[in-house]
């Protein structure tokens, strides 16, 4: 609107300020996206459910945009594989052995395994599991797999 | 099934190494995802403790693992690249394949509407009004497909266009000898990777 006023010599204050204005909006952006996609990462990290200390860091629209996102990803997820679909968030690494020696870090309670025992997690005990079943549990930090 | 590993494995780390969304492989994905339905469905009617049943169960997680790493690089590659991704899917003509299956196409479009109503909804809106609009397909950036990859070479290929890197080189060209392994600009070998001339390794 002020370029309408015709002055040649505001042009290059014009011409200055949309710089600017642009590249404030380039910031705004790029800082904006940029939590997107940590928000994006923590979903592949954490599972569906955000610890609470995370999502008070997080604004109410961006709260919405993880829902929209998980929901997108869980239909995704749901329509390749066969009929339950595939987790893509399990199976991170590449499988080295059938069953592994966990740690139990704290109390979880009864766990059952594809046999139909269950097993006592206390905090502290160790068990001898099929992989496969604790890859949740190692990463929601209830399991502590143990290298030897 | 031994041909359908190779493809499904070649696949796999073709779509690992190159730095662009490869040609969605819907049919190799159904035979694997079958294939792991049937051994789980022969795993569940074996006796217990027999040895096989490890050997199998073994198996399954490592194709598993294999199918998983293929469909989440892709979707890393869909996230990363998405205004890219749907104009070069949108700009597709008839009887070219498509580089996302229907079920990523749909994934792609909701993310980038879900990215732009949040972009607009927190800053956009409140910018003055001809600074509103901002194009996703201009600010978000784009694949490098200058980037070196290795690779071997499967078929033998002749006169392949090398371009100058710099400006005092010319272009020049060269054959590839079937078997032999190279490290060039993805650009320039990125159809025979279509192909399946050549493999990412």
């Amino acid at each position: 609107s002020e370029a309408k006023a015709g002055r040649a010599d505001l042009i290059f204050l014009i011409r200055f300020r949309h710089g600017c204005l642009l590249r404030n909006q380039r910031c705004i952006l790029a800082y904006l996206y940029d939590r997107l996609l940590r928000i994006r990462a923590l979903r592949w990290e954490y599972g569906s459910v955000l610890p609470s200390t995370v999502q008070f860091h997080m604004s109410a629209e961006e709260v919405e945009w993880f829902n929209r996102y998980k929901k997108s990803l869980a239909t995704y997820m749901r329509s390749v594989g066969g009929e339950e679909g595939l987790d893509l968030t399990q199976d991170m690494k590449p499988p080295k052995s059938l069953y592994i020696e966990v740690r139990c870090l704290r109390d979880y309670g009864e766990f059952e395994i594809d046999d139909g025992t269950t097993i006592l997690l206390k905090k502290n005990s160790q068990h001898f599991l099929p992989r496969w079943k604790c890859e949740q549990l190692i990463r929601q930090g209830v399991l502590e797999h143990i290298l030897s | 099934p031994c041909c359908l590993q190779r493809a499904f494995f070649q696949a796999w780390l073709n779509e690992k190494f190159a730095p662009e969304l490869l040609e969605s492989k819907p049919e190799i994905i159904e035979c694997v995802v079958e294939q792991l339905d049937h051994m789980e469905a022969n795993l569940k009617r074996a006796k217990r403790g027999d040895l096989k049943v490890s050997v199998h169960r073994m198996e399954i997680e490592r194709i598993r693992y294999v199918l998983s790493s293929y469909l989440r690089c892709r979707l890393v590659k869909i996230e990363k690249f998405f205004p890219h991704v749907l104009e070069k899917e949108k700009s597709r003509a008839e009887g070219e394949p498509s580089i996302l299956s229907p079920e990523e196409f749909a994934f792609a479009k909701e993310y980038m509407a879900n990215t732009e109503t949040y972009l607009k909804n927190v800053a956009l809106k409140h910018m003055p009004p001809n600074l509103q609009k901002v194009s996703l397909l201009k600010s978000v950036p784009k694949p490098n497909l200058d980037s070196f990859v290795f690779l071997r070479v499967l078929e033998r290929q002749e006169n392949i266009l090398v371009e100058p890197e710099m400006d005092e080189q010319r272009e020049y060209t060269i054959d590839l000898e079937e078997g032999s392994q190279h490290l060039i600009r993805y650009k320039t070998i990125a159809p025979l990777v279509a192909s399946g001339a050549v493999q990412l390794i």
